[in-house]
């Protein structure tokens, strides 16, 4: 018993000096700077800078060469956090999130064929085009959910992918992978979108959705300035949007949407408290 | 010319399909385990069939506990997880107490399969990691055999040693293999001994393997890789020295050498997927269990065996990728 | 016949590793001698229909054409001109549906019905011609590869002068199920087929020269052997094991040679071309006629009579189908090409190309529905692989999106056959995640 404890504890010591040894002689200099750049980084090593996860990121803002606004995750704080680590000015960019603009799922929007294969988008947009008939729809197989490193995307029962405007740091992975490029860019402080992504004419997108743009331009004449018609689709006019939310009720297929109100039929997430956009 | 619309199925190729299911395949593995379950039932008598029931029946209701509480689908009519209980009875005495099965079952199905992730996830063996475990926590439970009895004859099972175990400890008191083991070969063929319900009858395992390998569910090279490097190695030490070790023909025959080559190294979610890996992974499992056998501690080795190769098979697939067609061997 | 049957089953036939035994379903339409498909009254020609640079049209709307004219141009080396496949006016030059699931650019033509060829063509005398020559009127002819790949023969044809072809093989197997146009071919026109190999051994100065053809052709077989006979030409039967016609694994069973990875066959002196390419070849410098029509398999349970068509590039499917005497049933599945490779369409109003070597027609039941299920590792795509790959590791790491792994994995070997998806009892769409996976690897070297 004894003899046990004692050999053990002198391996044990023995490997202890051997270690801080090992520590001394070994050590690798890191600029002080690079640590604490790390540290307010959020860590979810999103690759929304470009670097390679958030220590990528961090020594090269040490170097001196990036902008600090580059980790839409980390927002307003963390342009100001890095600012002060580094002894330099920065403002931090406006905070965007993105947004389905689609509300077709598979019980609005025609399916033209029985799509049978990988639970995926692009393999699925490969195959004549994808199964649902508008060009620009969402296809519902959930390649932006398995993209989102932050679980902001909510595919519904019915096929549609829904983003959370809390959870959607703007990381743009989801942008990245939509094959349909149904996935924009907004302002966060813009809460009224046309949610909508086909060019087609409107009596070809009546044809194979009850929720597409028809391209009838009644947004644009009830609130002027705040939509612009484009190739028979409407478009939300951010920098103008201030009274966009007074053209939904004239919508007559219904596809300006307020999320301050409410997110598409059929998904489970409910808006935060409503907030009036603050003066931007 | 009639119209074709939104009824028209759109995939990638290919377009037709051999009708082989994971379903199927359970299947035909369950039916092949059919002769043994009989004959073990057959010499055990209904404490065998107590066993192979509850274990069946447990692992069914473990993987459909599990698979409810992690909001997964139900999949326990894959077959994957009555297989599971099957072998796990197989692998256990037909003296094994109630409790001791239904833990069994519990143990392969959480432990060795569904904190993996389920089913074509786990690692090891899940049946091998209930019995090991069960080996090593109830020594007593599960090394108490008892001499077949077969139905009709009378008997009463009495407690007796497998012929491993008789050989093992004739080493350790003596140095010298018992000079006359109970029964003979053939008896161990046909299954007259005692051990596992699954140890017992080399013939009736070899009828359902020879089936599996007719569905093409079994390809030869586990096996004969196994029962090979058994062969070969315990074979050089009984030519050394007949009188301290069995010969080749007695370690085929007794113990889980027959069940564990055909159907516990040859679980396809645990070993290897290229030709020369299950070849691989064949000899060492053979390897070891006669080291095992041999020298170890334990009078059988197989289920240590096949969970020490599971644990290489990783690193098999890694290291012995088939030869890519238009690639040198030795260039990638 | 029959003895010649024997005689194969007798024979260790050559083959390759690997592979599968799906029921090839060719009794449909084996026996159907080779009809002429009715001219439609509009012929839509895709520009694009072969691998390479699209065609540019060469004529305009209004413009009066003759059978076999020229209307869209080569656009660089690797690409071919299209022709009118019949007279008439053109209609329209716009995107149309096109087989490969958009819409791509094409030249529609309204039929004259007089069917009259074009005055400018004119046979040729191979002997008075170079094989330059004879390489540059096939490229005229517009002849690809009409097995399904459609590459553009002359390509094919003339070899950077340190690769020295020492083999040509013929394609003769077939191997896809349900497709039967190859085998009527070389029955009912092996001359056809005979010249274009003459054509193709002269050009490339070859001393071997085999035709391969699958042993479950015996006629075919025996016909070509017969009339080989006394000529350096080699009919070699091949083991009926898919997918013994793809071109590497054709060349291992012929040639006991592996193409290197990422290498073509030129690279170990050997050329494969189609039986149909041959016969293509034989029209374009004989006959002076370019490529204009192939013959078609036009089959499956869905169709009331299947047959073999010889069909002017531009048809329309729907057209094929009411030659065929309509469907007997609502098709489950549209298939262009054979089931184990071909594309599946979204309907019948695309156009036949140069490619098409078969229409098939599924029922619903015929179409594989099972649910997939998790991979058990059961090893049977890794048998059937012909190319030795590890199917079902390279799919997983292709559907998480690990791609560099899946490239260590060799997935770019992937010959796309289909035989992993075929065997898979999980029903995991290998082929997909692999193809899925292929791009990917593919846009990463790009951007690099």
């Amino acid at each position: 018993m004894l003899a046990a404890i004692l050999s053990l504890g002198f391996i044990g010591m023995i490997a202890a000096f051997a270690l801080g040894l090992a520590a001394k002689k070994f050590a690798v200099e890191v600029d002080p700077r690079e640590l604490a750049a790390l540290e307010s980084l959020p860590g979810v090593n999103c690759g929304a800078c470009g670097f390679p996860g958030c220590a990528g990121y961090a020594k090269a803002l040490v170097s001196g060469t990036v902008d600090l606004n580059l980790c839409p995750p980390g927002g307003a704080d963390v342009v100001v956090k890095l600012a002060r680590i580094l002894g330099v000015e920065a403002s931090a960019a406006a905070r965007e999130i993105a947004v389905v603009v689609c509300q077709g799922d598979n019980r609005r929007a025609q399916v033209r064929y029985h799509y049978l294969g990988l639970e995926d988008c692009t393999a699925a947009q490969r195959i004549a085009g994808g199964p649902k008939t508008c060009p620009g729809g969402c296809l519902g197989l959930g390649s932006c959910q398995r993209s989102c490193p932050f679980d902001a995307i909510e595919m519904t029962a019915d096929g549609l992918a829904v983003i959370s405007r809390e959870k959607c740091t703007g990381c743009r992975k989801c942008v990245a992978v939509c094959p349909r490029n149904v996935i924009r860019m907004t302002p966060y402080d813009a809460t009224v979108h046309v949610l909508c992504n086909s060019h087609d004419k409107g009596a070809v997108v009546r044809k194979y959705c009850q929720v597409g743009c028809i391209g009838c331009h009644i947004c644009q004449k009830t609130v002027p300035g705040a939509y612009k018609v484009d190739n028979f689709l409407a478009t939300v006019v951010y920098e103008h949007s201030a009274d966009a939310d007074e053209a939904i009720a004239k919508c007559p297929t219904k596809c300006i949407r307020d999320f301050t109100t409410g997110y598409p039929d059929g998904s489970s997430l409910t808006p935060a408290v409503p907030e009036k956009p603050h003066a931007a | 010319m009639s119209k074709v619309g939104q009824q028209l199925y759109l995939s990638s190729s290919p377009h037709i399909h051999s009708g082989e299911t994971t379903v199927k395949v359970m299947r035909a593995v369950l039916y092949s385990l059919v002769p043994a379950c009989a004959v073990a039932v057959y010499f055990f008598g209904l404490s065998a069939l107590l066993v192979l029931l509850l274990a069946t029946v447990g692992c069914l209701a473990t993987e459909a506990v599990c698979q409810r509480l992690m909001g997964q689908p139900v999949t326990i009519a894959d077959g994957s997880a009555a297989i599971t209980g099957v072998l796990l009875a197989l692998n256990l005495p037909p003296t094994s107490p109630w409790w001791l099965t239904l833990l069994g079952a519990v143990i392969a199905i959480v432990i060795g399969k569904q904190v993996y992730g389920g089913l074509g996830s786990n690692p090891f063996n899940p049946a091998l990691v209930a019995r090991v475990v069960l080996l090593i926590s109830f020594p007593v439970q599960m090394t108490t055999w008892s001499a077949p009895a077969p139905l009709g004859s009378g008997l009463d099972l009495v407690t007796t040693a497998t012929p491993l175990g008789a050989w093992k400890n004739a080493v350790m008191l003596t140095g010298q293999a018992p000079v006359e083991l109970q029964g003979g070969l053939t008896q161990y063929f046909l299954g007259n001994m005692p051990g596992c319900i699954g140890e017992v009858s080399a013939l009736a395992l070899l009828l359902g393997a020879a089936y599996l390998l007719y569905r093409r569910i079994l390809t030869w090279h586990i096996p004969a890789a196994f029962v090979g490097s058994v062969v070969l190695l315990s074979g050089l030490f009984w030519l050394v020295n007949p009188a301290k070790y069995p010969s080749p023909v007695f370690h085929l025959l007794t113990g889980g050498l027959v069940l564990g080559a055909f159907y516990m190294a040859t679980d396809m979610v645990t070993t290897p997927v290229s030709t020369r890996g299950m070849l691989v992974f064949g000899a060492g499992c053979g390897l070891l269990t006669v080291l095992i056998r041999l020298f170890g501690g334990y009078p059988e080795g197989v289920s240590f065996a096949i969970l020490l190769m599971n644990a290489a098979t990783p690193l098999i697939d890694r290291y012995l990728r088939p030869r890519t067609f238009g690639v040198q061997a030795g260039k990638g | 016949m029959c003895a010649a049957h024997d005689r194969l089953t007798e024979m260790k036939l050559k083959t390759f590793a690997g592979g599968i035994h799906p029921p090839d379903n060719k009794q449909w339409s084996a026996h159907k001698a080779i009809e002429d498909c009715p001219l439609p009254a509009e012929l839509i020609v895709p520009l694009a229909q072969h691998i390479g640079a699209p065609a540019v049209p060469c004529v305009a709307v209004g413009q009066q054409v003759f059978k076999g004219q020229e209307i869209g141009s080569a656009k660089g080396f690797v690409s071919v001109p299209v022709h009118a496949p019949t007279s008439g006016e053109v209609v329209a030059v716009e995107n149309r549906p096109h087989p490969w699931g958009t819409s791509l650019p094409a030249i529609v033509i309204r039929a004259d019905g007089e069917d009259c060829w074009s005055p400018e063509l004119e046979p040729a005398d191979p002997g008075e011609l170079s094989p330059e020559e004879i390489v540059e009127k096939v490229r005229q002819a517009g002849v690809v590869g009409m097995g399904g790949a459609a590459f553009p023969a002359h390509v094919k044809m003339s070899p950077p002068p340190e690769k020295q072809i020492h083999t040509l093989i013929f394609n003769g197997v077939e191997c896809e199920p349900y497709l039967t146009a190859d085998h009527r071919m070389m029955l009912e026109e092996p001359e056809r087929i005979l010249q274009g190999v003459a054509l193709l051994q002269f050009v490339l100065g070859v001393e071997r020269v085999v035709i391969g053809i699958e042993a479950n052709k015996p006629d075919a077989i025996a016909l070509l052997t017969e009339m080989c006979a006394g000529t350096p030409v080699e009919v070699i039967p091949l083991e009926v094991k898919y997918p013994q016609g793809a071109e590497k694994q054709l060349i291992a069973a012929v040639a006991g040679r592996e193409v290197p990875s990422g290498g073509l066959p030129m690279d170990i002196g050997v050329a494969v071309h189609n039986v149909s390419t041959a016969a293509a070849i034989s029209d374009a410098i004989l006959d002076g006629r370019p490529l204009i029509e192939r013959i078609c398999t036009v089959t499956g349970p869905a169709i009331r009579e299947p047959k073999n068509l010889r069909i002017r590039i531009g048809t329309l499917l729907s057209h094929l189908v009411d030659a065929c005497g309509g469907l007997a049933e609502e098709p489950g599945k549209i298939v262009l090409g054979g089931p184990m490779m071909g594309f599946t369409q979204l309907g019948f109003d695309v156009p036949a190309t140069r490619g098409t070597s078969g229409l098939l027609l599924l029922r619903h039941e015929d179409v594989p529905l099972h649910p997939e299920g998790p991979c058990i590792r059961c090893a049977r795509c890794v048998q059937a692989c012909p190319m030795n790959l590890l199917p079902t590791t390279i799919g997983a790491y292709a559907r998480r999106d690990l791609i560099s792994e899946a490239a260590e994995y060799r997935a770019l070997d992937c010959i796309e056959c289909g035989s992993c998806g075929y065997v898979c009892p999980a029903a995991i769409p290998l082929v997909q995640a692999i193809r899925y996976g292929k791009a990917a690897i593919l846009a990463k070297k790009r951007k690099a």
